[in-house]
């Protein structure tokens, strides 16, 4: 199978789903003939022309909200956010407008949109470009929330967004762009609202979404070989939907958890996760549910702070031992 | 693109700068007198867009601003008794320019307008039951009792609502207007929003990309003179009419008495047409007023207008009484004629109440649909993982 990038495995994404449907436009800031800020979308202005990749003003409420208005008729815009932070900007056209139109208009109008870019911290870049707003996006009914952490997945989930007949908030990484996978060739999709288990274990589950999967299977490793602790990591993939299933099904079988989470930890993605489990595992559990999250303080530039800020490896080795 | 002073009324006038303290807190914190002593209309009657109209039509306008001004005197009174809740944004004293702007839509044109939404709904063709019950919350109501006053919507007549967030509808009219252009659809999108709406920033942005991309649209401002109860000259900084700000980004913009249906569609028709043909923007300030609060909650001619005003725009600058008398001095009406029509709308009004107050509440169900697609079509997609999070 070809080993890509995951920045590669969504450029092939919009590249298929350019050319199967005629109603899928990209657009956003830098996205045509720049190539893109971080090259996600290099090549494909050159290839679709202007009609289908269209570079807009930095205008992130105005643009967002003509993806809304253009998705009411039918077309499906990908709308690109140079970063996720900057959406704050234009958070009323996410969430009054694609978040509520199709509640407010008793189903009479669907809002078939993708908005995507990066989310993450980490990259010495400050506090206004680091935010990870996939806890309170999900906490909109109307809005789905999408964090792929592979490149697999990352194709895939991308495919299913574009095709799906509600708004998807779909949550990249910068410090995912570069990361190698296998993905296989040609179109597939991998359905919103189901987890996957990317390392089985019997002791302990991890559960976590985005980066932080990577993060906790480099712990597993090291909890495998020096603490003979065989980790299971949950990786969610979608936020809302979320596949509560494979938690529970996880959780019973290793009767442990520990929620890793790089978004902040008050009502965090975490905080949902420890509830579910609260309510419907409280007899599978032999140990309190532990979380490690992002430290709560808005995002440090100093790096080796930043480095601090953001749950690491060893930060989940330390926090699974002390569930034992 | 003239500018007709004549007919305007309303921003016309810059503030002086302010010399003094004493300058400076009437400007800002003083009462405003916006009206002029009389309405002096242009005849636009040779208009061609106004020539090639029958005496059905004509009536047929008529008519309509009659549903719409009887339709919500129904709704505030029911609203005063408590038995309609939510906001209630009445268009009394505005409606030419829903029935205007529908009366000059073709086939492909698409409108979307903000809050004060009932006159436009009603205007595309929306029955009175449907908007009526939506009022009473109603699962009857045109959006089964989700949206309330200010979110009415009916695709299948081109109107995209209904939007609650003063400003937030602009960009969705963009991309009425960009889905037009990208499917190449010779069509038009109108955009309506208020005089307070211009100072949201959204507005701007979309103002630049609607002439960068030469985007198919006509953003209308109706110029009600106040921002909820901010006057216009307290909150808008302008130089000439608040239209021409979209000068500056390279668009046509004009002002236009709203109180006459003659003059409104002599100057919405060919700013419509310029879009469908030419796909180019335009922005059009009508000048108009409403007789009731900016919804029915608000403390009204009390604190921010005199009831003299009030009473002078009732009297003067009546768009239903306007259009009644040119009727008349056409011929194309009697007096008998007006009365009955007048009868027949108030009694559709009336049964519309009914209607409403009879329908059933919404069932308890129906609290979660019609928020994922996927999910009500019972699709793959809508199967896979918990969409709703409630016990």
């Amino acid at each position: 199978m070809p080993v890509i990038t995951y920045r590669q495995a969504l450029n092939d994404a919009f590249a298929e789903e350019l050319t199967r449907d005629e109603n899928v436009f990209l657009m956003g800031e830098e996205v045509a003939q720049y190539n893109g800020a971080y090259k996600v979308t290099e090549g494909l202005w050159a290839r679709f022309g202007s009609r289908r990749v269209i570079d807009t003003p930095i205008s992130e409420a105005a643009f967002l909200g003509l993806g809304v208005g253009a998705a009411m008729m039918g077309l499906r815009p990908v709308v690109e956010m140079m970063f996720w932070s900057f959406a704050y900007v234009g958070l009323d056209q996410i969430i009054n407008n694609a978040g509520c139109i199709r509640y407010m208009s008793g189903g009479l109008i669907n809002v078939p949109m993708v908005i995507r870019g990066p989310a993450n911290g980490g990259t010495n870049v400050g506090a206004t470009h680091s935010h990870t707003p996939e806890n309170f996006l999900a906490n909109t009914p109307g809005l789905k929330v999408v964090c792929p952490a592979t490149p697999y997945d990352a194709k895939g989930l991308m495919i299913s967004s574009i095709r799906d007949n509600d708004t998807v908030c779909f949550m990249e990484n910068t410090l995912l762009y570069g990361e190698l996978g296998e993905v296989p060739d040609g179109s597939y999709t991998i359905p919103l609202g189901v987890a996957d288990v990317k390392r089985e274990g019997l002791d302990v589950s991890i559960i976590a979404h985005g980066r932080a999967v990577l993060t906790c299977l480099a712990a597993a490793e090291i909890l495998a070989a020096e603490h003979g602790i065989e980790a299971e990591v949950v990786d969610l993939r979608s936020i809302r939907p979320l596949d509560e299933e494979t938690i529970l099904n996880s959780v019973a079988k290793t009767h442990r958890a520990v929620l890793v989470d790089e978004n902040k930890p008050f009502c965090g993605v975490s905080s949902q996760i420890a509830a579910l489990l609260a309510e419907h595992a409280f007899d599978d559990l032999d140990a309190p549910v532990l979380r490690v999250t992002a430290l709560d303080a808005p995002a440090i530039y100093s790096m080796p702070l930043e480095k601090l800020q953001l749950p690491d490896a060893q930060a989940v080795v330390a926090k699974v031992l002390s569930s034992f | 693109m003239t500018l007709m002073a004549q007919s305007t009324t309303l921003s016309t006038k810059s503030p002086e700068p302010a010399k003094n303290l004493t300058e400076l807190d009437e400007l800002f914190g003083g009462s405003t007198c916006r009206w002029v002593s009389s309405p002096t209309h242009a005849d636009y009657s040779k208009d061609p867009v106004n020539a090639s109209l029958t005496a059905g039509q004509k009536i047929g306008f008529l008519r309509e601003m009659l549903r719409i001004r009887r339709f919500e005197q129904q709704a505030l009174k029911y609203y005063n008794q408590g038995i309609m809740g939510g906001f209630l944004h009445l268009c009394i004293g505005q409606e030419s320019i829903a029935v205007g702007t529908s009366s000059l839509m073709n086939g492909h044109d698409e409108i979307i307008t903000a809050y004060r939404d009932h006159g436009h709904a009603l205007a595309v063709g929306m029955g009175m039951d449907e908007c009526m019950a939506e009022l009473f919350g109603k699962g009857t109501g045109c959006s089964k009792g989700k949206g309330g006053s200010m979110h009415f919507f009916a695709p299948d007549k081109h109107y995209w609502g209904g939007h609650g967030i003063v400003g937030g509808q602009t960009p969705l009219g963009l991309g009425l207007a960009f889905a037009l252009k990208y499917k190449a659809v010779n069509g038009c999108a109108v955009c309506f929003l208020g005089d307070g709406a211009v100072n949201q920033g959204v507005f701007s942005e979309c103002l630049n990309i609607a002439s960068l991309w030469s985007l198919p649209i006509v953003y209308v401002i109706e110029n009600n003179g106040y921002s909820m109860g901010t006057s216009l000259e307290r909150s808008s900084a302008f130089n000439g009419p608040l239209a021409y700000r979209a000068k500056g980004y390279a668009i046509e913009a004009e002002i236009c008495g709203g109180f006459h249906l003659y003059e409104l569609r002599a100057k919405l028709g060919p700013a419509m047409a310029r879009a469908r043909a030419e796909s180019k923007p335009s922005v059009l300030e009508v000048n108009t007023y409403r007789y009731y609060g900016h919804s029915v909650a608000d403390a009204n001619a009390k604190k921010y207008r005199t009831p003299e005003e009030i009473d002078h725009y009732k009297k003067e600058f009546d768009p239903i009484t306007i259009w009644e008398n040119q009727l008349l001095n056409e011929n194309v009406i009697t007096e008998e004629e007006i009365t009955k029509l007048d009868k027949e709308t108030k009694a559709e009004a009336e049964a519309a109440a009914e209607f409403g107050i009879n329908s059933p509440w919404p069932a308890e169900e129906t609290i979660f649909e019609d928020i994922y697609y996927e999910v009500d079509h019972q699709t793959e997609a809508g199967q896979t993982g918990r969409h709703f999070f409630s016990e």
